[in-house]
């Protein structure tokens, strides 16, 4: 049976996949895609605790319930994400991170 | 959840983070990150988290994915042309992931591991005889049901919550029909 440090390490490993894909990506939808893998591997995270700290002979349902808040707005995020990534193409035909440098100093 | 089935839903889950990385192409990262969601999702059910293992497959796989995929086409992208990769971006992002990797396998050797314990339906099922009854017969009968437990807790217990989450949906939604409007020149 799969112990609590297994599941640890491997939402782990998801954050770091999508950490790296933030940093190194340069197309913003990529790098938009990371940020949902990192959110899930929270995600993965909150569910593994909740099962294996139980209380009552049941899994911990509050940590299911901040895992239901964090989907429904991480659902939000990516649709007000989207809408900005759409506005931004058309004011700027470009999608890569390093054409966008109208912030930079 | 038994270590063969563990392992195939992480390894699938991993590689479609990677495969979502690596690839050049934005639709197949999309379709990538569905197979990892769908190994995650895996690991969720494997966890007696079934209405999280769903929603992740519905949210995620079913609406999410649309919306990635309708943008891209929408945007209509070219295949990235190819750019030479700076070395300099590169290696500080793949430092700055080991540097989290290592401190993660070195957090996790320093803390205590818990060992997988089977649910005790007849303790739970006990504890919920006088609030919910519905929901104690279920329990006494060796079934698990977890969306009437789900739906207990969110209703009794993060009620305002839950109102908060559904003004926020919808101030999103009217924030996304604002932002997708074409401004008049």
């Amino acid at each position: 049976m799969a112990t609590l440090h297994s599941y640890l390490l491997v939402s782990g490993l998801l954050f770091a996949i999508g950490l790296s894909g933030v940093i190194l990506r340069r197309n913003i939808i990529v790098v938009f895609m990371c940020l949902e893998l990192m959110l899930s591997a929270a995600n993965l995270t909150l569910v593994a605790f909740s099962r294996f700290n139980g209380s009552n002979g049941l899994p911990d349902y509050h940590g299911q319930m901040m895992v239901f808040f964090v989907i429904t707005v991480a659902a939000a995020e990516v649709a007000v994400g989207l809408a900005i990534i759409v506005a931004l193409y058309r004011a700027r035909q470009t999608i890569n991170t390093e054409d966008l440098t109208s912030m930079r100093g | 959840m038994p270590l063969p089935l563990f392992w195939f839903f992480a390894l699938v889950m991993l590689f479609g983070g990677v495969a979502v990385v690596a690839l050049r192409n934005p639709v197949a990262s999309a379709l990538s990150m569905v197979a990892s969601f769908v190994g995650l999702s895996g690991l969720f059910i494997g966890l007696n988290a079934f209405f999280v293992g769903i929603i992740q497959i519905l949210v995620y796989a079913g609406a999410i994915m649309v919306l990635f995929i309708f943008i891209i086409m929408l945007l209509d992208l070219k295949i990235e042309e190819k750019r030479a990769p700076k070395l300099a971006p590169l290696l500080g992002g793949l430092g700055i992931v080991l540097g989290f990797t290592i401190q993660l396998i070195g957090v996790l050797s320093k803390t205590p591991n818990a060992d997988w314990k089977p649910l005790d339906l007849a303790a739970a099922s006990a504890a919920h005889a006088q609030s919910s009854p519905g929901i104690s017969t279920k329990l006494a009968e060796g079934h698990l049901p977890d969306v009437n437990l789900i739906g207990d807790i969110l209703f009794k217990g993060y009620n305002l919550p839950l109102q908060i989450v559904g003004v926020l949906l919808l101030v999103a939604t009217i924030g996304v029909v604002v932002l997708s409007k074409r401004q008049e020149a």
